[in-house]
């Protein structure tokens, strides 16, 4: 099987700036749990935003559970990420308008893949049995604005597992936390992502999480790039 | 579908802002679809004034002239027919009916008009109605009088009141036949057209009160009638009128005998069709009509640009919201779609706002209007061209949604995932 992450030779950059990613190799085998650190400015946002196909590199290949993102068009891509990709950003993760159930719903309605791998459960009750795993069962029918930050960046979670995606992309997504409710917050993310069988790729410049992951990878290390 | 229900929700998160905008826009469709119902309401009641009229002959001169004059108690008839050439076609085989009209002469600011029983009997207006007596009854004898509406209630007439006319139309004449009084017998319904404003005598009383008056000058002393004398004739010789009204049994053949009539060579006459005649002077006004069109088109313009400034000052606010749907999947054509129809919706909503608002105005302000302007308009179904006006706002709204939506694609492109400064 391609491994779930498989970078060669990836420069990208912005317009015509410099170089923000300069990336030689960068592999990383399916279900691992990768702890992807470095300070800020060193290109962490915008490597995942290449990974999960938003920004396209400009040279080199990056092949994501086996498909090249660079040979792909801004649709397709779009429709990669859809299917095979759940993120979870630093703060701010969920549409204000929307309650918190349809926020967990919504890249299943988005995506016929997604919705098909929710083993004939209808959309709700996934979102629901999410819910639960995650202990915000009680929180699905309040509006967002309610919710406290530990809250919302589990309903984020449960919107990125959502559909068992391959591949959980998450970019910073417990500095808002305290310690506590990050350690707690990251065993429930594990499980689920082994439940799901998903690779984890968890970004911070917080290096007090690190040993909890099954790999490490220092950006500043591998990215020649960067400012 | 999901598009679509985001959209709602989005717009529906945005309450307050979201019925600003729709507010707007309805008040500005109200005011276009409004203006359009009132014109329409104006024009319709304008050429509901007479109906089943085939012609309006008098003497030679101007189409309108004539039309003004006949129809409208506006404007001074230029010259008289006889009697006898009146008389000659009134009996003409293809004319079923005719209303004799004298004209010239008023009362207080109200046009004095000598006509007969026809015109009781075959008078009609706005589809077909017929004129019907709210009081007394219809004058037939010599100093007889029946008042319009208006000049009943305006002059505070009753029945059995004197009326005095006066030479000459004017709010004040200089010569008043005040040795001839008239009697009120009858005060017609109101109408909502200019019967409402005249005052019906018979052909007999115009020319009792114009006794002596043929070289249009006051009698020379010892040349007067008295009241009493008219009454003690047996019988007035009726030498004149100013323009008749023609009914005719088929109507195919209104336009041979308007023909004939313009080619009648005994006397100088013209007809015309009143339909067409109408048409011609609305015409004339259609000048006033475009531009008020024009000005609620721009009132609309000026409601649409409201929601598109609204929505784009929105998308700063929106542009996390924009990331999280891109991180989720939405491409950026389903930003577009999102954004579309937003603007969509909202001026659809503006529409059908102002289309309601039009009708609960106008069921609501109908009766005022009509006492107050004496303007009557209908209430209808939303025509042709009200739907063309809605389905052009609903256009626009999409057109327009364009605008923000371009914009959000771009920035949703260049964010990415992240909110860039």
């Amino acid at each position: 099987m391609s491994p779930a992450i498989d970078v060669q030779r990836l420069r990208f950059r912005y317009g015509r700036g410099p170089w923000v990613l300069d990336i030689p190799e960068l592999t990383l085998e399916r279900g691992a749990r990768a702890f992807l650190f470095g300070p800020s400015g060193s290109g962490k946002t915008t490597l995942l935003g290449v990974l999960a196909g938003v920004l396209r590199p400009e040279e080199g290949e990056v092949k994501v559970l086996g498909r090249d993102l660079a040979c792909l068009s801004g649709a397709q891509r779009d429709a990669f990420r859809a299917e095979h990709i759940g993120y979870v950003f630093q703060m701010f993760n969920l549409i204000p308008y929307l309650s918190v159930l349809d926020n967990i719903a919504l890249p299943a309605r988005m995506n016929a893949a997604r919705r098909a791998r929710l083993d004939g459960a209808g959309v709700k009750e996934a979102a629901a049995h999410l819910a639960d795993q995650l202990h915000i069962r009680d929180l699905l029918k309040k509006p967002v604005t309610e919710l406290s930050v530990g809250q919302q960046q589990r309903v984020a979670a449960c919107r990125a597992l959502i559909g068992g995606p391959e591949l959980i992309v998450a970019d910073e997504p417990t500095s808002s936390l305290d310690f506590d409710r990050r350690e707690a917050f990251l065993e429930l993310l594990f499980r689920e992502c082994e439940r799901a069988g998903a690779t984890l790729v968890f970004v911070s410049h917080d290096r007090t999480l690190e040993d909890m992951f099954s790999r490490r990878i220092s950006l500043p290390d591998i990215n020649r790039g960067a400012l | 579908m999901l598009v679509l229900d985001l959209a709602l929700k989005s717009l529906r998160n945005r309450a307050f802002s979201t019925s600003l905008t729709v507010g707007s826009i309805g008040l500005s469709v109200a005011l276009l679809v409004g203006v359009e119902n009132v014109r329409v309401g104006m024009r319709d009641s304008f050429s509901n004034t007479i109906s089943q009229t085939d012609l309006i002959v008098g003497a030679k001169g101007g189409t309108i002239q004539l039309l003004l004059y006949s129809v409208f108690g506006m404007g001074s008839p230029t010259n008289n027919l006889s009697w006898d050439t009146y008389r000659e076609w009134a009996e003409h085989p293809a004319v079923e009916w005719t209303i004799p009209y004298g004209l010239g002469d008023s009362h207080r600011g109200f046009r004095v008009i000598g006509t007969n029983e026809d015109f009781y009997r075959h008078y009609r207006y706005r589809g077909g109605q017929e004129i019907a007596l709210a009081e007394g009854r219809a004058g037939s004898e010599v100093f007889d009088v029946t008042l319009g509406a208006d000049v009943a209630s305006e002059l505070g007439y009753g029945l059995g009141d004197e009326v005095a006319v006066t030479h000459g139309i004017g709010e004040v004449g200089f010569l008043n036949h005040d040795d001839m009084p008239f009697e009120v017998v009858g005060i017609l319904e109101k109408t909502f057209t200019p019967v409402d404003r005249a005052v019906y005598v018979t052909l007999e009383g115009i020319e009792a009160i114009h006794f002596g008056w043929e070289d249009g000058a006051p009698p020379m002393p010892g040349e007067e009638h008295t009241h009493e004398e008219v009454l003690a004739m047996e019988e007035i010789e009726i030498t004149q009128v100013t323009s008749f009204f023609v009914g005719t049994a088929n109507r195919r053949d209104v336009l041979r005998l308007q023909r004939e009539i313009n080619d009648y060579e005994a006397e100088p006459m013209m007809a015309v069709i009143p339909g067409l005649a109408l048409n011609e002077m609305w015409q004339g006004i259609g000048y006033a009509e475009t531009g008020l069109r024009l000005v609620t088109i721009f009132v609309v313009l000026v409601g649409l640009l409201g929601m598109l400034v609204s929505l784009y000052t929105s998308l700063n606010e929106r542009r996390r919201e924009m990331a999280i749907l891109r991180a989720v999947g939405a491409g950026p054509g389903r930003i577009v779609a999102l954004l579309v129809l937003e603007s969509l919706c909202l001026a659809a909503a503006g529409a059908l706002a102002g289309l309601g608002l039009v009708y609960v105005l106008l069921s609501a302000g109908q009766p005022i209007v009509e006492a107050q302007v004496g303007l009557f308009i209908p209430i209808r179904p939303p025509g042709s061209v009200e739907w063309l006006f809605l389905g052009a706002v609903v256009t626009a709204g999409f057109l327009i949604g364009f605008v923000p939506a371009l914009k959000a694609y771009r920035t949703a492109l260049y964010d990415g995932l992240a909110v860039r400064v």
